[in-house]
């Protein structure tokens, strides 16, 4: 596993915007990365909160697995990164 | 002040759809350390929480501006909602949640969130390993609040990183813990005269020392800035926990390690 910047947070981090995107809780899903097959929870992806949007990304192979970016209050999700999400 | 009564009977109609922004109240502050203040909260919309999740606050500027920030539920399910805010210095939100919000003030919160970073005595009865850093004490205070709410015999330990002990959060109650709760902590900048605890950041040799042993199949839940988080997950699994045994939340590069 590669070391991580001190200021990355994880899924728990997005919970709101989760349940807002969603409608429901999604911390404790499991989600499977789309590059490198690692299967954990939501709560433990690797989450890069800025400005333009919000980021989540395969703690193990770097992958970009979750995108979040409001566009005129709409807020667009890209989930391209995820194989699978329970 | 037409306007205002029928946006206020609305608000109290219209169901309450999970996620949604609610408008609460501050009931009382404390200090709990010269940088960090508890703030209990008059919900009127609050459907009950569990022992380890947060709630977001939204503050919003004349000019529409939003700051939206997460902080973990310091109360135990049942109790009144109540949240612990450390103030950093570069903080957006935090100096004026520490400083300016004064009883009768109102807030925008909407909660509660997590269903991952949360404890269920009725869903797991193994040995509790609570590692802190810093603010990271918050919802593991919850947690142990709860374990003495239901009456639970879990053997229980908190590993309690400060710099120094005038920064730990929750002092007085953390000084007389239930049967069966152990506090331990390590003071990593500044100890008192004839400190005999632990004075250092959390290594491998303090967790090997402190964590319950693997076969007593216990649940470790790990909580403040992100370097402790992942130096304590490691030491945990490297010591035979098994990864889903080790719950874990990040609170980035602040809050004191």
């Amino acid at each position: 596993m590669r070391p991580l910047e001190d200021d990355v947070l994880d899924g728990n981090a997005i919970g709101g915007l989760l349940i807002e995107v969603f409608g429901t809780e999604m911390t404790a899903e499991v989600g499977t990365c789309g590059s490198c097959g690692t299967a954990g929870p939501v709560a433990e992806m690797a989450v890069y909160l800025a400005r333009m949007g919000t980021i989540v990304r395969c703690r193990v192979c770097d992958n970009v697995l979750m995108v979040f970016v409001e566009v005129r209050g709409v807020t667009c999700v890209d989930m391209r990164g995820l194989a699978q999400l329970l | 002040m037409e306007g205002t009564a029928v946006r206020g009977r609305l608000n109290d109609q219209v169901p309450r759809k999970t996620g949604a922004w609610q408008t609460a109240t501050v009931d009382s502050v404390l200090d709990e350390t010269p940088t960090v203040r508890t703030i209990a909260l008059a919900v009127p919309h609050w459907p009950g929480h569990q022992a380890g999740q947060h709630l977001d606050i939204r503050l919003t500027a004349d000019d529409g501006y939003h700051a939206e920030r997460s902080y973990s539920i310091a109360s135990a399910p049942g109790e009144p909602v109540a949240i612990t805010v450390e103030r950093l210095d570069d903080g957006e939100v935090s100096p004026y949640l520490t400083e300016e919000l004064r009883p009768g003030d109102e807030i925008e919160l909407r909660g509660p969130i997590g269903g991952y970073f949360v404890w269920d005595p009725a869903a797991d009865s193994g040995p509790l390993l609570l590692a802190a850093g810093g603010s990271g004490v918050v919802p593991l205070r919850a947690i142990l609040r709860y374990r003495s709410e239901v009456g639970s015999s879990v053997p229980a330990r908190l590993l309690y990183s400060v710099r120094t002990l005038a920064d730990v959060i929750y002092r007085a109650e953390l000084a007389r813990p239930a049967d069966g709760v152990e506090v331990i902590y390590t003071l990593t900048r500044k100890q008192p005269a004839g400190w005999t605890g632990y004075a250092r950041r959390v290594d491998q040799a303090m967790i090997t020392e402190v964590a319950w042993p693997v076969a007593m199949a216990p649940l470790a839940y790990v909580c403040g800035p992100t370097n402790f988080v992942e130096a304590v997950a490691a030491d945990l699994v490297a010591l035979g926990y098994p990864p889903q045994r080790v719950k874990t939340e990040r609170f980035g590069a602040t809050g004191t390690p």
